[in-house]
């Protein structure tokens, strides 16, 4: 049982750890600042949920204490993590960051331009 | 168990190393802000680990703390960048 129990934990650390080091090598590589917050945002949540997800296993089954603490922040870091991303790269566009010279399409200069002259005539 | 718990340290310490980096250099400071939302989930990752290690559970509230602190943080220096201001008092957006 405890054999069977490591195999699982070793299973969700190790899935999360290979999530921590592509986002590590995503920030260190990609060339822009959109890329970059797509690599932050999505992989380091998902690599976090899986690690979280082993450590409440390995309390819950190698040492009987059900500790609904780490659930509630997989649960907190599942809701914020790409909330946190979305909003971040939304609000450097509108501080003026240029898109990398690569991007092939740009869907929200329109919108912001439509905003602008909305404001403009109010 | 042991060997492995501490081989995930390891390698968690070496990505904290990278994000590092990009904290540093990082052009523009959205390229900061995104590096320290990263860190604050890997150093997260660091506390969970060690709890294992350590086998005890007192290490865990720091978990929930730090995943607040970071939203918290990311979402005050967007507005930021946004604006040039964190708490503004007109409706127009």
């Amino acid at each position: 049982m405890t054999i069977l129990a490591n195999i699982l934990i070793i299973f969700f650390i190790v899935v999360g750890l290979v999530f921590i080091v592509v986002t590590a090598i995503g920030l260190f590589r990609l060339p822009d600042l959109y890329t970059r917050t797509h690599a932050a945002s999505k992989s380091a949540t998902l690599g976090v949920m899986c690690i979280l997800i082993g450590v409440f296993l390995h309390f819950w089954l190698i040492e009987d204490h059900f500790n609904p603490a780490i659930l509630l922040g997989v649960l907190f870091l599942f809701i914020t993590g790409p909330v946190g991303g979305h909003i971040m790269s939304r609000s450097s566009y509108i501080a003026g960051v240029k898109p990398w010279s690569g991007t092939v399409r740009d869907d929200l200069k329109p919108e912001i331009e439509r905003m602008k002259k909305e404001q403009g005539i109010k | 168990m042991t060997y492995f718990i501490w081989g995930s340290i390891v390698i968690v310490t070496l990505s904290l190393i990278a994000l590092f980096y990009r904290l540093v250099k990082g052009p523009h400071p959205s390229d900061r802000v995104v590096a320290l939302d990263a860190i604050g989930v890997a150093l997260i990752c660091l506390v969970g680990l060690f709890s294992i290690l350590v086998e005890t559970s007192f290490y865990l509230e720091i978990i929930l703390l730090l995943a607040i602190l970071s939203f918290i943080g990311t979402i005050a220096f967007s507005k930021f960048i946004e604006k040039g201001d964190i708490i503004t008092r007109d409706n127009s957006r």
